[in-house]
C-alpha cells in the first residue's frame, strides 16, 4: 500500500474532511504545493482556490477555500479554511453574479468602496468558477 | 361561600406564574438545541487550530513572535464572558464567584487587571465593582458573530503588543452536559507548550513559513485567539440556554408543589366550614 498521511480540513462551520490521503495539493500563497507523506513541517497562509486530496490513485476529492492556513507534520496535514465547500455544490449561478458585483466595484473608482475587499471577492468569484470549469470539463 | 378567598387567588397567581416559567423552559429547551448544535458545529475547528498552536510551542522557531514569549507579570487582560440575561440559575454567578476568586488571587501577587467583558450580565456586574473595564460587547443574541466579538479582542491585543498587559485570561462557562456547566479560566497568551501526546515533536526543529514567519504567525495566531473566545462564546450561550432549561423546570415542579400544598389547605379549610354549618343546623334543630 502506498504511504498516506492522514488529513483534516475544517473550516470555521464545520469540519469537512478527516481522513488518509496520498497526496495533498493545496493553494499557498507563494503557489500552489503538493503535499506528500512525511513533508517537511510548514505553515502557510491559503489562496482561494481549490485543495485536493488523493485518497488513492482512482479517486481525488476536491473542496474550494476562500482562504485559510495549511499546517503540514510529517504525519499530519490540516487546513484551516475561511469556507470550504465542496466543489460540486459550488452555485454557479452565485458565482457568476458575485464575479459581476465585484467588477462593476472595481470598475467604480470613486472612491467609495474598499479596494482591497473588492479585488478579494473577484478572486474568490474567479477561483470557484474556474473549479467549476474543470470540474465540467472532466465530467463530459 | 366565602371561605378560603384569599387561597384560591394565590393557588391562581401561582399557576400564572407556572404557565410563564413552563413556556419558558421549553423555550430553553428548543434553543439549546440549536445552540449546542453550533458549539458542535466550531468545535473542530477551534480544536484543530488548538492542535496547531500547540505544535507551534514545540517548534524552535528563528522569529519569536510576542505571543509566544513569557515576560514578568504586572498587569493581565481578562476576558469574561457571560450570558446577556437572567433566570438561568446560578450560571453567571458561579462564574463570577470564581472569577473573583482568581482576581484576589493577583491582588496578593501585587498583579493588575484589565476587564474586557462579552454578554450584559458581566457589563452591569464588573462595572459595579472598582474594576478597569477597557472594553464590552453586549447583545450579541443566540447566533453570534465573529464580527461581534473581534472588537473586544483587538483591544486586548493591541494592549498586549503594546505591553500593557502581560497575560491574557478568558473565562467562560464550559459545557459538559445539560446539567452540568463548569465556570473554566483558561490562559490564551503567552501560549506555553504543554505535554504532547505524541513523541513526532521532540527534537530541535522548525516550520517552513511561507511567506514569511511574521506575517503567518500574526494571522495564524490572532485567528487561534478569535477562534477560542468564538468558541467561549457559543459555549457559554448552550450553557446558558441548558442552565434556564434546568432551572425553570425546577422553579416550574416548585410551583407545582405549592399549588398541591395550597390545594390541600383549601380543600381543608373548606370541609371544616361545612362540618361547622352542619353542626351548628344540627345544633339548631335539636335546640327547637
Amino acid at each position: 500500500m502506498a504511504m498516506t498521511v492522514h488529513v483534516d480540513i475544517v473550516s470555521a462551520e464545520k469540519e469537512i474532511f478527516s481522513g488518509l490521503a496520498e497526496m495533498v495539493f493545496a493553494p499557498a500563497e507563494l503557489g500552489e504545493v503538493g503535499i506528500s507523506p512525511r513533508h517537511a513541517p510548514l505553515i502557510s497562509k491559503l489562496n482561494p482556490g481549490e485543495v485536493r486530496v488523493k485518497v488513492s490513485d482512482t479517486e481525488t476529492q476536491e473542496y474550494f477555500v476562500s482562504g485559510g492556513l495549511l499546517e503540514v507534520q510529517p504525519h499530519l496535514v490540516t487546513v484551516l479554511a475561511d469556507t470550504a465547500i465542496r466543489a460540486k455544490d459550488i452555485d454557479e449561478a452565485a458565482a457568476l453574479e458575485a464575479k459581476a458585483k465585484a467588477e462593476e466595484a472595481l470598475s467604480d473608482k470613486s472612491g467609495k468602496i474598499d479596494y482591497a475587499t473588492a479585488q478579494a471577492q473577484l478572486a474568490v468569484a474567479m477561483m470557484q468558477l474556474r473549479a467549476l470549469d474543470r470540474l465540467k470539463k472532466r465530467g463530459s | 361561600m366565602a371561605v378560603g378567598k384569599e387561597i384560591r387567588t394565590q393557588i391562581s397567581s401561582i399557576k400564572n406564574t407556572q404557565k410563564i416559567t413552563r413556556a419558558m423552559e421549553m423555550v430553553a429547551a428548543s434553543k439549546m438545541r440549536k445552540t449546542k448544535e453550533r458549539m458542535e458545529a466550531t468545535r473542530p475547528y477551534s480544536k484543530k487550530i488548538s492542535q496547531i498552536i500547540k505544535h507551534l510551542a514545540h517548534a524552535n522557531p528563528e522569529y519569536k513572535h510576542p505571543f509566544l514569549v513569557e515576560r514578568e507579570v504586572k498587569r493581565v487582560g481578562v476576558i469574561v464572558i457571560s450570558s446577556d440575561r437572567g433566570l438561568c440559575g446560578g450560571l453567571n454567578s458561579n462564574l463570577f464567584r470564581k472569577t473573583l476568586k482568581q482576581f484576589t488571587q493577583w491582588d496578593g501577587d501585587n498583579i493588575e487587571v484589565d476587564i474586557c467583558t462579552i454578554g450584559g450580565k458581566s457589563a452591569s456586574f464588573f462595572s459595579r465593582l472598582e474594576t478597569n473595564l477597557v472594553g464590552q460587547a453586549a447583545k450579541l443574541g443566540d447566533s453570534p458573530h465573529l464580527q461581534d466579538v473581534i472588537g473586544v479582542i483587538k483591544v486586548m491585543l493591541d494592549a498586549y503588543h503594546a505591553g500593557t498587559i502581560d497575560e491574557l485570561h478568558i473565562m467562560y462557562n464550559e459545557f459538559v452536559n445539560t446539567m452540568t456547566q463548569a465556570p473554566t479560566v483558561e490562559k490564551l497568551l503567552p501560549v506555553v507548550a504543554t505535554e504532547l501526546e505524541t513523541d513526532d515533536l521532540k527534537g530541535y526543529w522548525d516550520y517552513l513559513y511561507e511567506p514569511d514567519a511574521k506575517e503567518v504567525l500574526d494571522n495564524l495566531l490572532t485567528r487561534y485567539i478569535e477562534s477560542i473566545v468564538y468558541q467561549g462564546l457559543v459555549e457559554n450561550n448552550a450553557c446558558e440556554q441548558a442552565a434556564r432549561m434546568v432551572a425553570m423546570k425546577s422553579a416550574s415542579d416548585n410551583a407545582g408543589n405549592l399549588i398541591d400544598e395550597l390545594q390541600l389547605v383549601y380543600n381543608k379549610a373548606r370541609q371544616a366550614a361545612i362540618t361547622q354549618e352542619i353542626s351548628e343546623i344540627v345544633a339548631g334543630a335539636a335546640a327547637v
